[in-house]
């Protein structure tokens, strides 16, 4: 397994306890309501917070070990992190975003290509489009040659077109690359159309019946009951 | 017309602009983001400049600076001569003067700063130093602009804290708020008057410069 994740931590409301791994050409849908302990997840993943206990190992390189007290901070990890809005440097020109940690600058003009932001190379964050950005976001984190992608509802605040264009893009970049993703969202439709596997979240604990759940209680999602049943589903724990 | 004196409160300012630029930014940045006991504590203790009389901060810093109080000892144990009644010891009593005026701006502007950049530094690799100056420092060049323009303000026109440290050498300590002091009470109020006169357009343009770089 590429990635492998045990993880507990304690906080106000709830207290998260999971455990899953991850294949490197999988990707990772960490789905549930909001509240539920998905970002805390991946900010534990990533290293900008702290579990109580656990360990994290990516790539055969551990980041985290509690038993051994090890502890790599993010700058250590090689991940990409892609937040949900307003991450891009504003002091920055949409190339020099992209290009801010990059280890190769011609793999960031091919990168701009590829999400149809090269010809804004020269625009400030804050002159472009949400979908703009994101994908300029991406492009700023793949840049950095990263082990494990991970991205926490990157396009929750875009329209809804753009939303569905952004996750074609993504789906399609996905399978250009040979390592994990991990992908946060509370949206049903939008884990569907993404994963490799599902792993349903709901108060900082694996529950396996939550997607069932959740589809039969509200037909409005636009699915049925054996959507997911679909082969591309498959639970992880 | 006393140029020398003016020429000393613009080396004055400008030194001490220059310094506590460099001095201050590190010390808010510490107080903009790091949580420890004590903190208010240290934190008062910066702006007391803010609420003490300047002649007594003057007295207090006469001692500390004098060849018998630790600032002075120290100074002088690192090869730095006397600091009393010479213009390094004013540029001293300045930075401590102006202190308050320096890190109040810059620490807000640090602290408007959204956290995700800085974390988002951190996740593409970036040292907390190097996430300092080449993400915090670039988004609040505002508030370091309004920082420079107060402190240099401020030290051009100290006036008590300068007269209990440096006395009133010419081309020494001797700066123009003394000079106009001396002036008026010399009755030579022409002279006064024309030094006054230097400030206005000074202070104007800069807090003109201040009320944009606030817009902004």
């Amino acid at each position: 397994m590429a990635l492998q994740v045990v993880l507990k931590k304690k906080l106000e409301y709830i207290d998260i306890d999971v455990s899953f791994s991850c294949e490197a050409d999988s990707l990772l849908v960490l789905i549930g309501p909001s509240g539920g302990g998905k970002s805390s997840i991946i900010r534990m993943m990533s290293g900008l917070d702290k579990p109580d206990a656990g360990s994290i190992v990516c790539n055969g390189k551990t980041w985290y070990d509690s038993e051994s007290r090890i502890f790599l901070p993010p700058q250590k990890r090689r991940l990409g992190y892609v937040f949900q809005d307003y991450t891009l440097f504003p002091h920055l020109s949409l190339y020099e975003n992209a290009a801010f940690a990059a280890v190769d600058k011609k793999e960031v003009d091919r990168l701009m290509e590829f999400f149809g932001i090269g010809h804004l190379r020269e625009q400030r964050p804050h002159k472009v489009s949400g979908g703009e950005r994101q994908r300029c976001a991406i492009c700023q984190a793949l840049a950095r040659e990263p082990q494990l992608l991970l991205l926490d509802e990157p396009f929750s605040a875009l329209d809804v077109i753009t939303r569905r264009v952004l996750r074609e893009e993504l789906k399609h970049l996905k399978q250009k690359l040979s390592y994990p993703f991990v992908y946060v969202t509370h949206d049903i439709g939008e884990a569907l159309f993404l994963a490799d596997e599902i792993l349903p979240v709901v108060d900082g604990k694996i529950d396996k019946g939550w997607m069932q759940r959740t589809i039969t209680r509200e037909p409005s999602a636009g699915l049925s009951p054996k959507a997911t049943r679909e082969p591309r589903l498959s639970l992880v724990y | 017309m006393d140029y020398l004196s003016l020429f000393v409160s613009f080396k004055l300012a400008v030194v001490t602009t220059s310094l506590l630029m460099i001095l201050a930014a590190p010390l808010a940045y510490f107080l903009a983001y790091a949580r420890f006991p004590g903190k208010s504590l240290l934190e008062a203790m910066l702006n007391l400049p803010l609420a003490l009389p300047p002649t007594v901060l003057g007295f207090y810093l006469l001692v500390m600076m004098g060849p018998m109080g630790m600032g002075g000892r120290m100074w002088e144990s690192l090869g730095g001569g006397p600091l009393l009644f010479t213009f390094t010891g004013i540029v001293v009593a300045a930075l401590v003067y102006s202190m308050p005026f320096a890190i109040q701006p810059m620490k807000a502007a640090f602290e408007k700063i959204d956290r995700r950049l800085m974390e988002n530094a951190y996740v593409l690799g970036l040292s907390r130093l190097k996430t300092f100056i080449r993400v915090i420092i670039p988004n609040s060049l505002n508030g370091i602009a309004a920082a420079a323009i107060l402190v240099f303000l401020h030290s051009m026109g100290a006036f008590g804290v300068l007269l209990m440290v440096g006395g009133s050498i010419p081309g020494e300590t001797k700066v123009a708020s003394i000079a106009i002091y001396e002036a008026v009470e010399t009755m030579k109020y022409t002279e006064a008057a024309l030094m006054s006169l230097c400030f206005i357009p000074v202070s104007y343009g800069f807090l003109l410069l201040m009320n944009r770089l606030n817009r902004d």
